[in-house]
C-alpha cells in the first residue's frame, strides 16, 4: 500500500488479568472504507479505544498520518485528526442540539458564545445528516436513533482524517441507515479514511473497501471485501461455521392463545391497537423506531399508562394498571434497554435472576440463600450463561450473556407471555443464535412470544408472523408462507407517505 | 501429554489456586473489613501515643456516646441505600424527645405506663414523620433532600410549639436510672440498645426479602419496578424506618440526658450521614451495609476522643472529621476499582 493514513505494528492491550489486544498489526490506506468485526469481546473495542486516546496501548507502535501517535486524551485524538463515534452515547442532555455539535469550539463574538451563528452552522450539519429537528432543541428531548445522528453530525463538523464508527445503526431505521452511508460515500469521496464496525454484517459492503476480523484479541485477518461472503465473514469471526440462517422450527404447533390486546389506547391522541399471540407462537413487530412498538409493549406491561384497551392472557381476561399486575399475570417485558431498564448492573447474577419472584427464594419474607442459589446455578446452567460464578456482578458480562440473564430471570418467574424488545441489539452473531434458540424452546413449551425488532431479516428468519407497526398502530399482518422484505417495508413505510424504493 | 507437560500443567493450577485463595483473602479485606482495619488502627494509634485512651472509662464513655448517632445512622443507612437522603432525623429526634418527655413527666400516669407509652409515642411520632416524606417524595416526585429539608424546619417547629420553646425535666427515676445503668460493668444500656437497633438493621437488610428489594431499588429502580415491584412502597417504608429510629434515638437521647428540649439534635442529621458514608454506603444507593455504619460511628467517636485526650481542642476537630469523611469517600473509589481488577483477574 503507498501511503496508509493509520499503520499499526504489533500493538498489544493488557486490562488486569485479561490481554485484550495481542501483537495486531493492521494498515489502512488513506480514503479507504475499512471494516472491524469480531464477536463481542474480541477486541474492537479496545482497539478503538486506543485510536481514540480513552487509553495508551502497552506495546507496539502506532503511526497515524506519517507521524508517530500516542493520544493521552480523547483531545489528543481530535487535534490529530481522528473523530470517534461511539455505541455509548455521550451528549449534554441538558444543552441544545447546536451547541453539542459546537460545543468543543462555539463560535464567539467579543468573547460572548455567538448564538445566532451556532444554531445556523448547527442547522447545516443537520441538514447534511437529514435530521429533522430545531439546532435549538434540548438533547434531552431527542430519542436515541435522533442522538445517534447528532453524534454523527458532531463528527461531520469537524475536519477529520479517519473517523471511526462504531454500531451507528445500531438504533438506526432502514432509512436513517440509508442516510448515513450516503454520508459516508461522501465522506469517502472527500478523502476522508472511514473506520466502521457493525454486527449487521449485511451493511458493511455498503461502505467496506476492506475487512478486518478480530478473534480474541488477535487480528485473524484483513481482506478485502469485494468477493467476501456473509457466511465466509461469519467462519472468521468465530472460527467455525454456523448454519448460514437459523432454520425455522416448523415443529412447534401454536395452540390456543396467550395472549390478546383488544382496543389498547396509550392517551387520547394514539390511536387503538388490537393484537394476538398464540400458545408456542413467535410474533414479529416490525416498524419503524418511533412507530409506536416499544410503546405498546410497555404499555401492555404496565410500564406506562394506558387510557383503554382490554388485555386477555390464555383467554382470561386480566386488569394491568401497574408492572406488579403484568409479572402476577404471567407477562414480562424485556426491554430494549438490558443495561438502564432490565438489569441491577452492581448485583450478582443470582440477585438478577431472582429479583422478579422473591417469594419463591423466601419464607416469611426471610430469604433462603441456598434455594436462591440453587435456582440461579440451575438456569445458568440450561441458558449456558458463561460465568465462573453465579455470584459474579452482571456488569463484567458480555452483551449476550447479559441478555441471557434477562430471559433467565423470566424464567424463573415462569412468564407465560414474552414481550421481547430488541432482544438482540448488540449481541455477536454466535450469541444471537443462542438467543433465537432460546426464543424457540420457550416458544415450543407454550409460551408466547412477542419479538420487536429493527432487523427485518431476523423477524423473518424467527417468527411464524409479523405485525407491522406504523404512526402508533398496527397496520399490517403478513403470515409465515408471504414473509416478503418488501412487502413488509413498504407496508411501516408508507403511512408516513414516503415513496421509497426497496 | 507428555509427563513433563503435565507436572507444568499442575504446578500452573496449584499456582493459580494459590493466587485464587490470595485473592479471596485480599476481596475480603478490602470488600468487608476495610473500615474495620481502619478502625482498628486508628485505635490502635490512640492507644499508643494518647494518654488515658486505652483505659476501661474511656471505652465506656465512647459506648456512650456513640449510641445517639448509632441508632439514628442505621436507620439513615437504609434511605441512603435506596438513593435517598434524610436531612429530617436531627429535628424528628428533637420532636421526639418533647412528645417522651411529656408523656413521661404526665404525672397522672403511673410510671410502669408512661414509660411504655412515652416509648411508642416516640416511634410512631418518628414514624409518622419518616412517612410523610416518603409520601411526599413518591407521590409528587420531590427530591427526598428538598423533602426532609421540609420536614428538618416543620418538625423542629412542632417540637417548639408542643414544648412551649422550653425544655422538660423530671423523668421518673427509673427511667433514668435505667439509663445510667451499665451491664457487666461495660455495656451501657443505651450501648445495648444502640446495638440492638444495628442487629435489627443488619437482619433485615441482609436476610430479607425486604433488605434485597432495598439493595435493588438503590442499584436501578427502573429495573425494580419492570421486574414486577412497586419501588414506591418501599422507599416510602425506608423513609419510614429512618423515621423510626429517629424516634428510638429520641428515647436513647432522654435516657442519657434526661431532658427532652426542642433543640436537641442540633446537626445530628450530619453526623449520621457522616456515619454512614465513612462506612462505606455509596451515596448515590445500593451498596453498603449497616455494619459498616456502624463501623463508621466508632470512627467518628473514636477520633473525636482521641483528639480530646491529645488536648486538640474543639476546633481542630472539625478538622479533622471533615477530612476524614471525604478522605473516606476517595479511599472507597480506589478500592471499587481494586476491587474490580481482583475481579477482572
Amino acid at each position: 500500500m503507498g501511503n496508509p493514513i493509520l499503520t499499526m505494528k504489533a500493538v498489544g492491550k493488557r486490562f488486569p488479568g485479561v490481554v485484550a489486544l495481542r501483537g495486531v498489526s493492521l494498515e489502512i490506506a488513506r480514503g479507504e472504507g475499512h471494516v472491524l468485526l469480531g464477536e463481542n469481546g474480541a477486541g474492537k473495542s479496545t482497539l478503538i479505544n486506543l485510536l481514540g486516546g480513552v487509553y495508551p496501548a502497552d506495546e507496539g507502535e502506532i503511526i497515524f498520518d506519517g507521524e508517530r501517535y500516542r493520544p493521552r486524551t480523547p483531545t489528543d485524538a481530535y487535534r490529530a485528526g481522528i473523530r470517534v463515534v461511539h455505541q455509548e452515547l455521550s451528549m449534554l442532555s441538558q444543552m441544545t442540539v447546536a451547541e453539542n455539535l459546537l460545543f468543543e469550539s462555539l463560535p464567539q463574538r467579543h468573547g460572548l458564545v455567538n448564538y445566532r451563528e451556532t444554531n445556523r452552522r448547527a442547522a447545516a450539519l443537520l441538514d447534511e445528516v437529514g435530521l429533522d429537528v430545531a439546532p435549538t432543541m434540548l438533547v434531552s428531548r431527542l430519542g436515541v436513533a435522533q442522538m445517534q445522528l447528532v453524534e454523527i453530525a458532531k463528527a461531520l463538523c469537524y475536519e477529520s482524517k479517519l473517523l471511526i464508527l462504531d454500531e451507528p445503526t445500531a438504533t438506526l431505521t432502514s432509512k436513517e441507515v440509508d442516510r448515513l452511508f450516503e454520508i459516508l460515500k461522501r465522506l469517502k469521496a472527500r478523502k476522508v479514511t472511514i473506520l466502521y464496525i457493525s454486527h449487521r454484517l449485511h451493511e458493511v459492503y455498503e461502505v467496506g473497501d476492506r475487512v478486518t476480523v478480530l478473534r480474541d484479541g488477535q487480528l485473524v485477518a484483513t481482506r478485502p471485501l469485494a468477493g467476501l461472503t456473509i457466511p465466509e465473514i461469519v467462519h472468521m469471526m468465530v472460527g467455525r461455521s454456523l448454519e448460514g440462517e437459523r432454520a425455522f422450527r416448523e415443529d412447534v404447533a401454536v395452540s390456543g392463545e396467550a395472549l390478546r390486546v383488544e382496543g389498547l389506547r396509550r392517551n387520547a391522541k394514539t390511536p387503538q391497537v388490537s393484537l394476538r399471540v398464540g400458545k408456542g407462537e413467535i410474533v414479529g413487530v416490525a416498524g419503524l423506531v418511533g412507530s409506536g412498538r416499544t410503546e405498546t409493549a410497555r404499555a401492555i406491561f404496565g410500564a406506562d399508562p394506558k387510557i383503554a384497551g382490554e388485555i386477555f392472557v390464555q383467554g382470561e381476561r386480566v386488569d394491568i394498571a401497574t408492572t406488579r399486575d403484568a409479572v402476577r399475570h404471567g407477562l414480562c417485558l424485556m426491554t430494549e434497554d438490558r443495561k438502564g431498564q432490565g438489569l441491577l448492573l452492581g448485583m450478582s447474577c443470582a440477585e438478577n435472576i431472582t429479583i422478579t419472584d422473591l417469594r419463591k427464594i423466601s419464607s416469611h419474607g426471610i430469604l433462603e440463600r441456598d434455594v436462591e442459589r440453587g435456582a440461579a446455578t440451575k438456569l445458568v446452567e440450561e441458558l449456558r450463561i458463561k460465568t465462573p460464578s453465579i455470584d459474579q456482578t452482571v456488569r463484567n458480562f458480555s452483551g449476550g450473556n447479559q441478555q441471557k440473564v434477562v430471559i433467565a430471570k423470566w424464567l424463573f418467574r415462569g412468564s407465560k407471555v414474552l414481550l421481547c424488545d430488541e432482544p438482540t441489539r448488540g449481541i455477536d452473531v454466535g450469541a444471537k443464535a443462542e438467543i433465537y434458540d432460546l426464543l424457540w424452546t420457550l416458544a415450543a413449551e407454550g409460551r408466547g412470544v412477542l419479538f420487536i425488532s429493527s432487523e427485518l431479516p431476523e423477524l423473518i428468519a424467527i417468527s411464524h408472523r409479523i405485525i407491522v407497526f406504523a404512526k402508533g398502530r398496527v397496520v399490517g399482518e403478513v403470515v409465515r408462507a408471504e414473509f416478503d422484505q418488501h412487502r413488509i417495508l413498504s407496508m411501516a413505510y408508507e403511512e408516513y407517505g414516503l415513496e421509497r424504493s426497496y | 501429554m507428555r509427563n513433563t507437560d503435565l507436572s507444568e500443567a499442575t504446578e500452573v493450577a496449584r499456582g493459580r489456586r494459590a493466587a485464587a485463595i490470595w485473592n479471596d483473602i485480599l476481596r475480603f479485606a478490602m470488600r468487608e473489613a476495610g473500615i474495620a482495619v481502619a478502625l482498628v488502627l486508628i485505635v490502635l494509634f490512640f492507644s499508643l501515643t494518647a494518654p488515658y485512651f486505652a483505659t476501661p472509662e474511656n471505652f465506656l464513655k465512647i459506648f456512650v456516646q456513640i449510641a445517639i448517632n448509632t441508632v439514628l445512622a442505621s436507620g439513615m443507612t437504609v434511605v441512603i441505600l435506596t438513593g435517598g437522603i434524610d436531612l429530617s432525623v436531627g429535628s424528628v429526634l428533637a420532636l421526639c424527645t418533647v412528645v417522651g418527655a411529656l408523656i413521661m413527666t404526665d404525672r397522672d400516669l403511673p410510671v410502669a405506663l408512661s414509660v411504655p407509652l412515652a416509648l411508642f409515642g416516640c416511634m410512631g411520632v418518628g414514624a409518622l414523620c419518616g412517612a410523610i416524606n416518603g409520601f411526599v417524595c413518591e407521590q409528587w416526585k420531590v427530591p427526598s433532600f428538598i423533602v426532609t429539608l421540609g420536614m428538618l424546619n416543620v418538625a423542629s417547629g412542632f417540637a417548639r410549639v408542643t414544648s412551649n420553646n422550653s425544655t422538660i425535666t423530671g423523668l421518673p427515676q427509673p427511667f433514668v436510672d435505667f439509663g445510667n445503668m451499665i451491664v457487666w460493668g461495660v455495656f451501657p444500656s443505651i450501648f445495648l440498645i444502640a446495638v440492638g437497633v444495628i442487629l435489627i438493621g443488619w437482619f433485615i437488610l441482609r436476610f430479607t426479602v425486604f433488605g434485597r428489594l432495598i439493595y435493588a431499588i438503590g442499584t436501578n429502580e427502573e429495573a425494580v419496578r419492570l421486574s414486577g415491584h412497586a419501588p414506591r412502597f418501599y422507599k416510602i417504608a425506608a423513609f419510614t424506618i429512618s423515621g423510626l429510629t429517629a424516634g428510638i434515638a429520641a428515647m436513647v437521647y432522654l435516657l442519657r440526658l434526661n431532658v427532652g428540649s426542642p433543640i436537641a439534635g442540633v446537626g445530628y442529621e450530619l453526623n449520621a450521614i457522616a456515619a454512614v458514608i465513612i462506612g462505606g454506603t455509596s451515596f448515590s444507593g445500593g451498596k453498603g451495609s449497616i455494619i459498616g455504619t456502624l463501623v463508621g460511628a466508632c470512627i467518628l467517636q473514636v477520633l473525636t476522643t482521641g483528639l480530646q485526650l491529645f488536648g486538640a481542642g474543639d476546633n481542630v476537630k472539625p478538622i479533622v472529621i471533615g477530612t476524614v469523611i471525604v478522605l473516606a469517600v476517595v479511599l472507597d473509589a480506589y478500592r471499587d476499582r481494586f476491587l474490580r481488577a481482583i475481579e477482572s483477574r
